[in-house]
């Protein structure tokens, strides 16, 4: 046995005839800030949802914190805390309210709860808004409040699900500051989103999901490393001429990505190539040159693009 | 769906489940009433008094629950959707950015009330008649003053809703208002059963009059007032309400 | 034996210690928003002065449960004790949990912490009931103050209300597990409607055709208006472990059907 905190062996979720996560593997260690990168539909909220012991498996294997999630369900739920994708606030409560009653499903006593609220207002700077009811929050500050609810058992165990969709860049970096201060504190964390810039920003080790199964597997430089080049070019060409800039492109590049309105060069020094290509009498529209992403990685790996 | 709306969309459907049901319901429920007290009960009531005002106790609850539910049907139509048009679907502001003004919103409001209300009363009289509760001719002719009472609760209910930032004054206007009006306001019961000092009251209430006036036009009787008094002040409140309304939307809309 | 006995109670009822925090929550709640627990209570109240003691004044005296003459106030006011238990059950369980279930995912928050479908069911039934009791006192008391309850038996009216809240609260839970959208809230008023006017509430059974009056016995809401008629006026026969049969039965197969229904839709 590894010391794992969450082992999945050939981990497989069906809904009907649909397959919904098809027999993957992972594991999650002691510590770290674990990601599930991909697209809408990849089957990231499944497994989610399995880890969090709320939707049986349909076949392989799960252990989370050395549980069953089929026959220990409560006892596993108690010693995790799960930001669900669609915040599930109670509106008809107040902030310090929604805390309290939640502390409250675990059991835990009010007298332990009230420091905790406090604490976790404070944490997730929300403590102007406590007597405030739910309704009158804006997204982040939800968003927010559900990641201080999550908290209020302590857990050892924190599954976000797309902990920042829909957020503005501010309250994204806001709410990511927040993880990894969680993260420093020793909490195990497992985030699922379709930003590569957040996986890259709070994954210490991440899988990349598409269509149910998992594709590729790493640190997120190391992925970056292995399945694409140090750097990207990016040009844009006027409407209805990249079929012939294309042809007077091969070669320049390792790598070639064409998209429906732009062509990404591979290489692994962006400057150099966009000289020759200058050179050959090549004349985008635009032009930028950049680092490789996980966007490049999934790019490479399924043909598609993360977002959209 | 945000929140507010989910939240109004529950509190229309609170209100709906106890009060009206659905449209389905509207022309449905006062059925159910004139069978279950008309004809079942009254079978009681005529046994002990040999009748009502003169009348069975069917024909004299048939006209009393046409005025109450002209009443249900301009009150209801103008609480809900009125403060969603207000507020949650903003469908008025959204219309004052045409050339329509306040006036417009209330006048075209109200006529869409009174066609409701028309069609929910010609319908009951229709089967009200088949059953043998109202003359079909008489009947008919106590649209015109049902229409008048849906009016008069529509014009202050419209006031009213467009005042409120959410559906509780409308669970609570309902609860403490319509509903016992129609219990109360001579539906069932001459006010003369009421307790001496709640009759006059009974003569300030909106409905008491419309229920007058409907029954004194559908059994050819004389309304206790006489039909222009009566009349008079149905259009008076329909007036007053009305302006009333305009002046909330003013208010509200143009800020 | 055991396995099958395990199978014929109803799964709420063997794993619900955590129903209590359910309870809790919606207190919680309601300290709050008292007011529209509070106005619930003036309904019943104001059919009972209209009908009751309005119309009343026509009818007088009528057949009550032993035969005997009793007066039409005293004859409609525990069928309106009846028929407010039926109508608080309902509608608490059909209209909120639907909106708790679909739109605001309390159940989903709730089932992420260590309780579970049964507490769930258990604590919501359990929470309808106590609401029902709360009502059902206070309409007692206001009876009992007008001098309508005839006999001290009419205390065990209130634990009948509750039952009756149970035997309507289970089912309409049970109902709204199968609702898609607001809109079927409308078929839960054509139910309820004609079994409040036509359960003999109003008026004795005899003054239906014998076909009608067979037709009634169908009614749960008849065999909770005759329960709660009978002991009011102290009037026993086998009839009543009839009555509470019905509403027993209907509440143990509500509960089953909404502990197997939320399993299905919450736990995917
Ligand atoms: N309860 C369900 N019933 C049927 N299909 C579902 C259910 N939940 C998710 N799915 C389907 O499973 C697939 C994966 O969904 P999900 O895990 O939510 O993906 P992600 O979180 O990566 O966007 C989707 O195609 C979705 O439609
Ligand atoms: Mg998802």
């Amino acid at each position: 046995m590894s010391d794992a905190l969450v082992t999945a062996h050939d981990l497989t979720k069906r809904f009907g005839d649909f397959t919904a996560v098809d027999s993957i593997d992972f594991e999650v260690q002691q510590g770290e800030a674990f990601g599930f990168l991909g697209p809408n539909g990849a089957g990231k909220s499944s497994t989610m949802r399995m880890i969090g012991a709320v939707s049986p498996i349909t076949s392989g294997s799960l252990s989370v914190l050395g549980l069953d999630p089929a026959t220990q369900g409560p006892e596993l739920r108690s010693r995790i805390g799960v930001v669900p994708q669609e915040d599930s606030l109670d509106v008809e409560l107040t902030v310090a309210e929604n805390l309290m009653i939640y502390g409250r499903y675990f059991g835990l006593a009010r007298s332990v709860i009230r420091p905790r609220i406090e604490e976790l207002l404070d944490f997730v700077q929300l403590n102007g808004k406590r007597d405030e009811k739910v309704d009158k929050l804006s997204g982040g500050m939800k968003r927010r409040l559900t990641i201080a609810r999550s908290l209020i058992n302590q857990p050892e165990l924190l599954i976000l699900d797309e902990p920042t969709t829909g957020l503005d860049p501010q309250a994204r970096h806001v709410l990511w500051d927040r993880l990894y201060r969680l993260k420093q504190d020793g909490v195990t964390l497992i985030v699922t989103t379709h930003y590569m810039d957040e996986a890259e920003q709070l994954c210490d080790r991440l899988v990349v999901m598409d269509q149910a199964q998992i594709v590729a597997e790493g640190a997120p430089a190391d992925l970056i490393v292995q399945h694409s080049t140090r750097e990207v070019l990016e040009m844009r060409f006027p409407p209805g001429t990249q079929e012939e800039n294309i042809a007077q492109l091969s070669g320049l590049a390792e790598r070639m990505e064409i998209l429906p309105d732009r062509v990404l060069l591979y290489t692994p020094d962006a400057d150099a190539t966009s000289t020759e290509a200058h050179a050959r009498g090549i004349r985008p529209v635009a032009q930028v040159s950049r680092r490789s992403s996980l966007e490049d990685v999934f790019l490479k790996l399924t043909g598609r693009s993360l977002v959209e | 769906m945000n929140t507010s709306l989910r939240m109004y969309e529950r509190s229309a459907r609170v209100y709906k489940g106890v009060w009206r049901g659905s449209v389905f319901s509207s022309f449905v429920n006062p059925f159910l009433y004139l069978i279950a007290m008309g004809m079942f009960l009254g079978s009681l009531v005529d046994e002990q008094t040999g009748g009502v005002a003169g009348v069975s106790y069917l024909e004299f609850l048939a006209p009393g629950l046409l005025a109450a539910t002209a009443m249900q049907t301009g009150a209801g139509d103008s609480a809900w959707p009125v403060l969603a048009g207000i507020k949650w679907q903003r469908t008025y502001p959204a219309a004052l950015a045409s050339p329509l003004t306040t006036r417009d919103l209330v006048i075209g409001h109200l006529a869409w009330v009174a066609t409701r209300v028309a069609l929910v009363s010609v319908i009951y009289v229709l089967v009200a008649a088949a059953l043998g509760a109202m003359p079909l001719i008489d009947g008919l002719l106590a649209v015109i003053p049902a229409v008048l009472t849906g009016l008069a609760f529509a014009g202050f209910v419209t006031w009213f809703s467009a005042t409120l930032e959410d559906g509780i004054g409308l669970t609570n206007l309902f609860r403490f208002g319509i509903m016992p009006l129609f219990l109360f306001s001579g539906t069932f019961f001459e006010i003369s059963q009421l307790p001496d000092w709640m009759e006059p009251i009974a003569y300030l209430t909106p409905l008491w009059h419309g229920v007058e006036l409907t029954r004194s036009v559908a059994l050819g009787t004389e309304p206790p007032f006489g039909l222009l008094v009566h009349a008079s002040i149905l259009i008076a409140l329909i007036i007053i309400g009305a302006a009333m309304a305009v002046r909330q939307f003013r208010k509200r809309l143009y800020v | 034996m055991t396995t099958l006995l395990m199978r014929v109670i109803p799964l709420p009822l063997r794993s619900a210690q955590r129903a209590k925090y359910v309870f809790e929550r919606n207190v919680m709640v309601y300290r709050r928003g008292w007011m529209v627990i509070f106005s619930g209570i003036f309904e019943p109240l104001f059919y009972l002065f209209s009908i009751g003691v309005g119309l009343g004044g026509y009818i007088g005296d009528v057949t009550g449960p032993g035969g005997e003459l009793v007066s039409y106030t005293a004859f409609v006011a525990p069928a309106l004790l009846a028929s407010s238990a039926m109508n608080g059950a309902v509608f608490e369980s059909t209209m909120n949990i639907f909106f708790k279930m679909k739109y605001q995912k309390t159940y989903d928050a709730m089932l992420s912490t260590p309780i579970g479908v049964p507490d769930i069911a258990v604590g919501e039934i359990s929470w309808s009931l106590v609401r029902g009791a709360l009502y059902a006192a206070s309409f007692m008391i206001v009876m009992a103050g007008l001098g309508y309850v005839e006999s001290w038996w009419g205390l065990l009216a209130v634990p009948a209300a509750v039952l009756i809240g149970f035997a309507f609260g289970a089912v309409g839970m049970a109902c709204s597990t199968f609702m898609r959208s607001w809109q079927d809230f409308d078929y839960v008023t054509v139910v309820t409607l004609p079994l409040f006017l036509f359960s003999a509430t109003f008026y004795p059974l005899s003054v239906y055709p014998p076909v009608v009056q067979q037709l009634t016995r169908f009614s749960p809401l008849y065999h909770s208006v005759e329960l709660i008629r009978a002991l009011t006026f102290g009037v026993f026969d086998w009839s009543l472990v009839g009555h509470i049969a019905v509403l027993i039965g209907m509440g143990a197969l509500g509960t089953m059907v909404v502990g197997r229904r939320l399993h299905r839709l919450l736990l995917t």
